[in-house]
């Protein structure tokens, strides 16, 4: 096995996700097949090559960036439209420090 | 009124809004009426816009009073797939997580249509954050495919595919990352286009991969993708990715020749292709040919690489871009959490349906501590070879031919218990995303069970207006 039941279960909490012993088992499975096509990887010399971060195509430069001109912002109402839970004018969530 | 809904183009819109046979608000009306009506036959849409397309209509309307020329896609029924944003309509993305999410703001795409005349009746479904290939990820339930309803529509905008084949909209807009465009416009028997990455703004589209979605049309002719793109496209201040370049008139050189370009034949995705979709491909290029084009054969050698790099790329940014769904600010919270901590992890752990968790466990997996070399880094290097092959390619020959999918629409949970195999039938698509140039999608035949097959069409960056040509002639080709 590429992927340990201990290595799923430490993804997962590194992606805040809650998984089920049966998920955990599932994705065992599902994960480790795949990382096994992703080996196919190693077969290729890359030693010589950039890492290609971003398509590149021959074009005029993209201005990236843009005058800095105030504007209206979204406004608190609106950014707060689809909170579960808003509250005086914040996102209100569970207790952040645990005892 | 006598209008059918089905039957329209773009053009045809045109001539009957200026010919005062029917009304925009007369024809957004009845286009309503029809979707909803036949909506049921495939769950295509997941909501409907009656407001917003009233409204729509009517500021055509008033164009038309006032004597105005009215822009290209005026009283034109379009419909968005949900993951664009549009203000004050629902969009779901096809999660659990944003059922009831409704957007302070509009897209660019979205202003862009509506600006040029065109009235969005409705969004259409898709695999959950546009992660699949069959449109059964939707938390909604699946899209049946309109020729053959025991049939996924593909995915992962099945919806906006199986709207424009069913002709419930005229044209619509998709998403596409790794072929979630072409591959259900293939499966479906419509013309689906990916643009050159940075063609089309992707301000309001809900983040997958950010360094390989794009926004694309979907269209039952080639002409009206070509309109519809040249709507759509152009820089975008709110977009730091959109490119400057000029856009043409896409619709300028659809004049049928196509004699002498040089078509590129990929000996690696040919020589696995023994089945019926090889040989309508087969029969497609030879329709090229004897419309003068030159065909030959060309190599993309790191093809068998492509599903490795594209699946670690993908699933690396989609981790990353879903990391925002945490409870907090959109719309869906898991109840019963005591601490901030687990309320993350609950709230993520009942939102997310299978497919989304599958990529973020992955798209975590490569990008965690002492794993970043062997598959983020390896991955960035192979996808710099994979363009290079396309260069390549393109000093040799003006655009390459390829098939869209290995097989036609398949039935409904056929293969979704089979992740891997679902992700390698990306290969003809996920190639054209990773070197970012542009591909379409267009119809070129059925099998002997009656299922479309799409032939696929790709080009040199921003040269959409060869594509647009090419597609055009087979187009008026296979008709003739």
């Amino acid at each position: 096995m590429k992927i340990t039941e201990q290595e799923v279960r430490y993804v997962a909490g590194l992606a805040n996700l809650k998984l089920t012993d049966a998920e955990v088992a599932r994705f065992q499975v599902d994960l480790d097949g795949i990382l096994e096509h992703i080996g196919k990887l190693n077969e290729i010399d890359t030693s010589n090559v950039e890492p290609m971060a971003q398509v590149l195509f021959d074009a005029e430069d993209t201005a990236t960036l843009r005058t800095d001109v105030p504007a209206p912002p979204l406004g608190n109402q609106a950014a707060l439209a689809n909170a579960p839970q808003p509250g005086a004018g914040y996102f209100k969530v569970p207790i952040v420090i645990e005892r | 009124m006598d209008i059918s809904i089905p039957s329209l183009t773009i053009g045809r819109v045109r001539e009957g809004l200026l010919s005062r046979r029917f009304s925009a608000a007369e024809l957004a009306a009845e286009a309503l009426r029809y979707a909803q009506a036949e909506n049921p036959k495939t769950n295509a849409y997941l909501h409907f816009s009656p407001e917003r397309a009233l409204a729509a209509a009517k500021r055509v309307d008033e164009q038309l009073a006032r004597g105005e020329v009215p822009g290209p896609l005026a009283g034109v029924p379009v419909a968005v797939k949900d993951v664009i944003l549009t203000q004050g309509v629902r969009t779901t993305c096809g999660s659990k997580l944003l059922a009831n999410y409704i957007p302070p703001y509009d897209a660019t795409s979205v202003v862009l249509l509506e600006q040029a005349g065109g009235v969005i009746i409705g969004k259409t479904n898709c695999d959950e954050f546009a992660m699949g290939s069959s449109t059964e990820n939707s938390a909604f339930g699946p899209v049946r495919n309109p020729v053959a309803p025991d049939r996924v529509p593909g995915g992962s905008s099945g919806g906006s595919a199986a709207v424009v084949a069913q002709g419930t909209a005229v044209v619509a807009l998709g998403s596409d990352t790794g072929g979630s465009i072409r591959q259900p416009a293939s499966f479906c028997g419509v013309v689906g286009v990916t643009p050159t990455y940075g063609r089309v703004s992707r301000y309001g589209l809900t983040a997958f991969a950010s360094s390989l979605d794009h926004i694309g049309p979907f269209s039952r002719s080639v002409k009206d993708s070509a309109t519809l793109l040249g709507v759509i496209a152009g820089r975008d201040p709110r977009d730091s990715t959109s490119a400057g370049a000029p856009v043409p008139d896409y619709t300028a050189g659809l004049d049928g020749n196509v004699k002498g370009l040089k078509l590129g034949l990929p000996r690696e995705y040919l020589k696995e292709l023994m089945s019926e979709t090889g040989d309508l491909i087969s029969r497609g290029v030879d329709v090229l040919q004897s419309l003068g084009c030159q065909v030959r054969e060309i190599t993309l050698p790191s093809t068998d690489y492509a599903i490795a790099c594209y699946y670690i790329i993908c699933t690396a940014e989609a981790s990353a871009n879903l990391a925002r769904y945490d409870g907090v600010r959109y719309t869906f919270r898991s109840e019963a959490s005591d601490t901030l901590s687990d309320m993350y992890r609950n709230t993520r752990g009942e939102g997310f349906g299978p497919e989304c968790k599958r990529r973020i466990m992955l798209g975590t997996y490569v990008l965690s501590s002492g794993y970043y070399d062997a598959y983020y880094l390896k991955a960035q290097k192979v996808r710099a070879l994979v363009a290079r092959d396309f260069a390549n390619a393109f000093q040799e020959v003006d655009a390459i031919l390829a098939p869209v999918s290995p097989f036609p629409a398949f039935k409904l949970g056929e293969k979704i218990d089979d992740p891997l195999a679902m992700y390698l039938s990306d290969i003809y698509t996920i190639t054209g995303d990773l070197a970012g140039i542009p591909c379409m999608s267009v119809p070129c035949g059925t099998t002997a069970g009656g299922l479309p097959v799409g032939m696929q069409i790709l080009t040199r960056h921003f040269d959409e207006t060869t594509m647009f040509r090419l597609a055009d002639a087979f187009e008026q080709a296979q008709r003739g």
